[in-house]
Order: structure tokens, then C-alpha cells, then sequence
């Protein structure tokens, strides 16, 4: 089975985050106000082929979030997967 | 003594490396290829400054996973001296040799200075030579400096002498702590974001990195800090 994994990557809510502040000040700057707090993280995309179900997909992309796509001293991720339709397949 | 230093694609602090650890301290270096699976009987390693792998995704996060690597973790978990500077830091930190993270400096801008750098534990391989509180003038060049670490394990880190080195001025990146570099539990294994090899050489002013690879040179001897 073929399926879409969207993984979010983002800084911890403990850890120091410039480059979200730095855009949260940007914004006030732009007269935006009430942008109380801006967490800058990181969107992957991953194109999965040959899974044997969403169980298994879910298992896999988990693992590669753990191994390598986030580090878990400083990121939170959480990811969502989506069976991928004929219409879709390339 | 041999060194091995090891070369990532995007390393560009290994070649200034083999050349204060060759021509002006004497030594013997070997330069270890990330694709090498062998060590090649060195007796201690350093991990260079650079970008390598372009720092995609996090810096060191993908030299990490280097084939030479694996080889370097057993060499530390066998009580080897390993030396991480800047890039080689976050390579140690991602690769779970050291703990922590390093992310972009506090005030999101490259620093390149030189910073005076105290000595917070002489029990390692890197620091065995040094007097406690010591103050040694190193350059830093880096845009993702900023060392964090969640609050329980940082309280841990320091419980155990697990700071190596401290900015002794502000932490020109944010570091919590004013760190500056940690290192292992066995004190073989040590990271800094300073660049103690841009501090050997006389013609370039500074000196006071030398006595890191010195102290090393008494671990690889020793086994142990004197």
C-alpha cells in the first residue's frame, strides 16, 4: 500500500526558540497585534510505497521521526498519514 | 601519539587542524574519511569545525549517521579521547555521545570573536593539563552556538562536573549556563563550540588552545587524568 506521511517538527515548548520570536516581532512590527507567541518548526513530507497497512506506515514513519527526522533533547513532532488514492499514484 | 581527525563532506576546519597538530605541535595525524570503517589504530580523534552535510535538517544531524561514525562511538565507549569543535560538538550531541543540543544563537546572528573561555572541569582528556578556573583566550565562529538542554537533565549535567568549559563573559549565543562546552561521564569524550586549534599556532596570536590537544596527549599516555 502506497501512503502520504506529514510530519511536523517543532521546537519545545521549554527550549528557546530566536527564530519564532524573532518572526513574532516581525509581525507586531506589521501592526498585527495579539500574536502572542510564534513556534517556528519544520514540515516533511514523505511519499511511502510498499507498506503492508497504516498500522505498519505509522510504526515506520515513528521510528524515522525518532532515528532521524526530529531530535527529541529539543523537538516535539506529531505526523498524520493518509492512504494514498490510484488517482494520486504518479 | 597519533591523531585522527575526521573529514565530513563540508568539514573545513580539518585541514587547520591537521596543520597545528602536524607542523607545530609535532604530532602524527591521519585524516579519517566519513566513508572509512576503520580507524586506523589513532590514538585519539577530533571531529572539525565546518558545515558538513551542509547542516541539512539540524547540524550534524546527518554526519551522524557516517559510516566512520560507528566506529568513533566504539572508540569512545572504550575510553578514547574525542574531541568535538563546533560542528564536531553538535555531530557528538546529535550522535548521543554527549548530551544536550546546540540551536541557533540567541540573537540569531553569526558571532566570530574571541572570547575568554573558563576551564570548569579538569577531569577530562582535553582539560587534564589545565589548572581548575583557568581562563583561556579562544576564538568562536558560529551561527547555531546556542547550547540547551531541558532543566532536570541540565541539573544532572552539572551535578556530575559534566561542564567542561564556560563563557566567562556573557555567552555570546545564549548558551544556558554560560556553557561552553560539556563533555561525558568518563570525561573522554568532550565538545565545545570554541576553536581551540585556531589558538596553537604563534604567528596567529593566540596559543591557548594548544594545551587542550596537550592534555590529550597525557590522557592517550595515561589512560586516565592526571
Amino acid at each position: 500500500m502506497d501512503f502520504v506521511a506529514r510530519v511536523y517538527v517543532t521546537p519545545k515548548k521549554a527550549i528557546l526558540d530566536p527564530q519564532g520570536k524573532a518572526v513574532a516581532s516581525s509581525l507586531q512590527a506589521l501592526g498585527y497585534d495579539g500574536v502572542d507567541d510564534v513556534r517556528l518548526g519544520r514540515y516533511i513530507e514523505l511519499q511511502l510505497s510498499g507498506v503492508a497497512g497504516s498500522k505498519a506506515a505509522e510504526n515506520r514513519v515513528d521510528e524515522m521521526c525518532r532515528r532521524l527526522l526530529a531530535n527529541d533533547v529539543i523537538e516535539d513532532y506529531r505526523f498524520d498519514i493518509e492512504e494514498k488514492l490510484e488517482e494520486q499514484r504518479a | 601519539m597519533t591523531w585522527g581527525v575526521i573529514v565530513f563532506p563540508g568539514s573545513n576546519d580539518d585541514r587547520d587542524t591537521r596543520r597545528v597538530l602536524a607542523d607545530v605541535m609535532g604530532a602524527k595525524v591521519r585524516m579519517l574519511w566519513h566513508k572509512d570503517t576503520d580507524l586506523k589504530g589513532v590514538d585519539a580523534i577530533v571531529l572539525p569545525g565546518g558545515f558538513s552535510y551542509g547542516d541539512y535538517l539540524r547540524a550534524g544531524a546527518i554526519a551522524r549517521i557516517s559510516p566512520v561514525m560507528e566506529e568513533v562511538s566504539r572508540f569512545a565507549n572504550a575510553g578514547g579521547p574525542v574531541l568535538g569543535i563546533c560542528n564536531g560538538f553538535q555531530v557528538l550531541c546529535e550522535a548521543g555521545l554527549l548530551p544536550g543540543a546546540l540551536i541557533r544563537n540567541s540573537g540569531l546572528r553569526f558571532v566570530c570573536r574571541d572570547e575568554p573561555i573558563e576551564v570548569a572541569n579538569t577531569a577530562t582528556a582535553f582539560t587534564a593539563s589545565c589548572s581548575g578556573g583557568e581562563v583561556l583566550r579562544i576564538p568562536v565562529k558560529h551561527g547555531c552556538g546556542c547550547y540547551v538542554l531541558e532543566k532536570n537533565r541540565l541539573e544532572e549535567l552539572e551535578g556530575r562536573g559534566g561542564v567542561a568549559f564556560r563563557y566567562a563573559d556573557t555567552a555570546p549565543n545564549g548558551s544556558v549556563n554560560n556553557i561552553a562546552g560539556v563533555c561525558n561521564e568518563r570525561g573522554n569524550v568532550v565538545g565545545l563550540m570554541p576553536h581551540p586549534e585556531h589558538a596553537v599556532d604563534p604567528a596567529l596570536g593566540l596559543v591557548d588552545g594548544r594545551v587542550l590537544f596537550e592534555s590529550a596527549a597525557d590522557w592517550a599516555v595515561n589512560g586516565v587524568a592526571a
